[in-house]
């Protein structure tokens, strides 16, 4: 089957970030850019996959500008087999990336498309959600397993969900979308040689108007500002000093 | 202006964070409509018509609806929503499921997670981890936004609203529900515990993490994990506070063994008061935390449970 896998460049998750001055956004000159951790998660699982012979072919995508093309080379150093970038330099809200998503998924027809949860960036968890229903497909979001032939019929995926309390395991048509949780796979580092490859390996790019999408969206981005601060504690001596000051002056013992 | 507000519930009893969610409602104001949509629900719309400020229970019946999967109620919410101006749900993962789904549908754009209410079409969020809040505006005609709750007071109790069944039953082809298994636990629930108690790497394993049972009975609180703990198999991944698990932001936290990293923040710098014990007084956690002692946890666990 094939399998399209849908990656964000985002900034690294390890950066401390910065808002800018005027308050119009957050700072991202010069900050490291790297893949979205649960992308990397998408992937890998993608990869495995095939490694176990269900995938027969991945294909990795990417909304953004021209710098998302280093995202891709990675998941094409992972693994993916080849990629396809939607380049724009407009700023995408999640519907957007998912109709633009839909349009390669009308090309492609994969039979499962994994992303990641939620990117840590805009915290949207959003897009894959909105693919499966702009594409008619099933959603198995927030998937900690994903499985094939393992008590679910031919031509269905059985996808393991963590819920608020616990798990939950549905059963999904195919052509399905999956969306990645943290506990689903360990990702893989790339190796050196695999990453001289994944130069060589196709890279298509579309645009927007070629997918006969508008980016535009009904959300406008206000301000952003710094949360407020909490101010600095004191440290305490002892456990008795503890709990006399969580009974005394926070009074909430 | 007229809001709908899609009820949770788990073991036939409507969620907590449903009142928040009405009380996000209220903030943004008119009239409010619950929707309970589910199998075998009527104790569920019972409970939600007394929530004060209700003007009235929709309930939807039937078993296409068990379970909460999110293709079938994502119909089902499409169809009810030409009459509304605004659909929230709580912003916990059958809300985060289902709303996007809903957004699309209706070819509107989705508000994640909403902190505050600015007017009826502006809202603040937090992005990057909550290490920023954005105000975000809407033109959309619907409004469709997860709230998270603990940034919205609940609605106390008042008159009971009149409930109303629907006969709206969609058919559902693209999934089905296999099983599910939930964590046993007799503690509250961590996203609504007054109290939490949270363990990191520094616990150095799993049964170490029973040095807080003794604590988190006495203070009724739930006990939660870093990411750390977590990735390191000590604990299910469920009791994750942080970014990537639960947002909490109870009366007290504390923080036992976590060093304080972005990730782990982002779940609970919004509580009201934060102690962290680590034996590191370099670590980040105690630039948040209110009260901090310095020493080793596997010392003071016992003497602190001993002492309260």
């Amino acid at each position: 089957m094939k399998v399209l896998v849908a990656v964000k460049r985002v900034i690294d998750y390890n950066v401390k970030i910065r808002v800018k001055p005027d308050h119009s956004d957050v700072d991202l000159t010069n900050v490291k850019m790297a893949m979205n951790p649960f992308c990397e998660i998408a992937v890998e699982e993608a990869v495995r996959l095939k490694e176990k012979g269900i995938a027969t072919e991945i294909v990795a995508v990417t909304v953004g500008p021209k710098a998302s093309q280093e995202q891709l080379r990675t998941a094409l150093a992972l693994g993916a087999d080849r990629a396809i970038h939607v380049e724009t330099d407009a700023r995408v809200e999640s519907l957007a990336v998912a109709k633009l998503l839909k349009g390669v998924v009308d090309e492609e027809q994969p039979d499962l498309v994994i992303l990641g949860k939620q990117a840590i960036d805009t915290d949207n968890n959003q897009t894959g959600q909105m693919l499966a229903a702009l594409s008619g497909m099933g959603q198995g979001t927030f998937a900690s397993e994903v499985a094939f032939g393992d008590g679910v019929e031919e031509g269905e995926v059985r996808v393991t969900r963590e819920i608020d309390g616990g798990l939950q395991t549905v059963a999904l048509k195919l052509p399905a979308v999956v969306t990645t949780d943290l506990r689903l796979n360990e990702p893989r580092y790339a190796k050196l040689p695999d990453i001289m490859k994944a130069k060589k390996k196709p890279l298509d790019t579309r645009t927007p108007e070629a997918l006969g999408v508008t980016v535009a969206s009904g959300l406008s981005l206000l301000k952003v500002e710094t949360p407020a601060e909490r101010k600095g504690g004191i440290k305490v001596g002892s456990v008795d000093e503890l709990i006399d000051k969580l009974k005394n002056e926070a009074k909430v013992l | 202006m007229s809001i709908l507000v899609l009820a949770e519930y788990h073991d036939g009893q409507l969620a907590a964070g449903t009142a928040h969610v009405v009380g996000a409602a209220r903030a943004i104001g008119g009239d409010i409509d619950i929707l309970v949509a589910g199998d075998d629900i009527a104790g569920v719309a019972e409970a939600a018509a007394r929530l004060d400020g209700v003007s009235r229970v929709r309930v939807a019946d039937a078993p296409v609806y068990a379970h909460q999967l999110a293709e079938p109620l994502a119909d089902l919410l499409v169809q009810l929503a030409d009459d509304y101006s605004h659909v929230l749900a709580a912003a916990s993962t059958d809300g985060k499921n289902v709303l996007p789904r809903v957004a699309a549908l209706k070819d509107v754009s989705q508000i994640s997670e909403i902190l505050s209410v600015e007017s009826a079409d502006t809202f603040k969020r937090p992005i990057y981890a909550g290490n920023a809040i954005a105000t975000v505006q809407s033109r959309d005609p619907l409004k469709v936004i997860t709230v998270r709750t603990t940034a919205f007071e609940p609605v106390a109790d008042g008159a009971a609203a009149p409930v109303e069944a629907l006969d709206i039953v969609v058919s559902s082809t693209l999934s089905r529900f296999i099983g599910e298994e939930l964590a046993q636990n007799e503690r509250p629930e961590l996203g609504g515990a007054r109290v939490v108690i949270s363990g990191g790497r520094g616990m150095g394993n799993g049964d170490n993490f029973k040095l807080l049972d003794g604590i988190a009975d006495k203070l009724g609180a739930a006990i939660g994990a870093s990411r750390a703990a977590v990735d390191a198999g000590f604990v299910p991944n469920d009791m994750q506070v942080g970014q990537t698990g639960k947002i909490v932001a109870p009366d007290l936290y504390i923080a036992v063994g976590i060093s304080g990293a972005i990730q782990h923040l982002a779940g609970m710098k919004d509580s009201k008061v934060i102690v962290a014990i680590n034996k590191d007084d370099e670590a980040p956690i105690f630039q948040v935390a209110d009260y901090g002692l310095v020493g080793d946890l596997f010392e003071i666990l016992p003497e602190l449970e001993q002492k309260l």
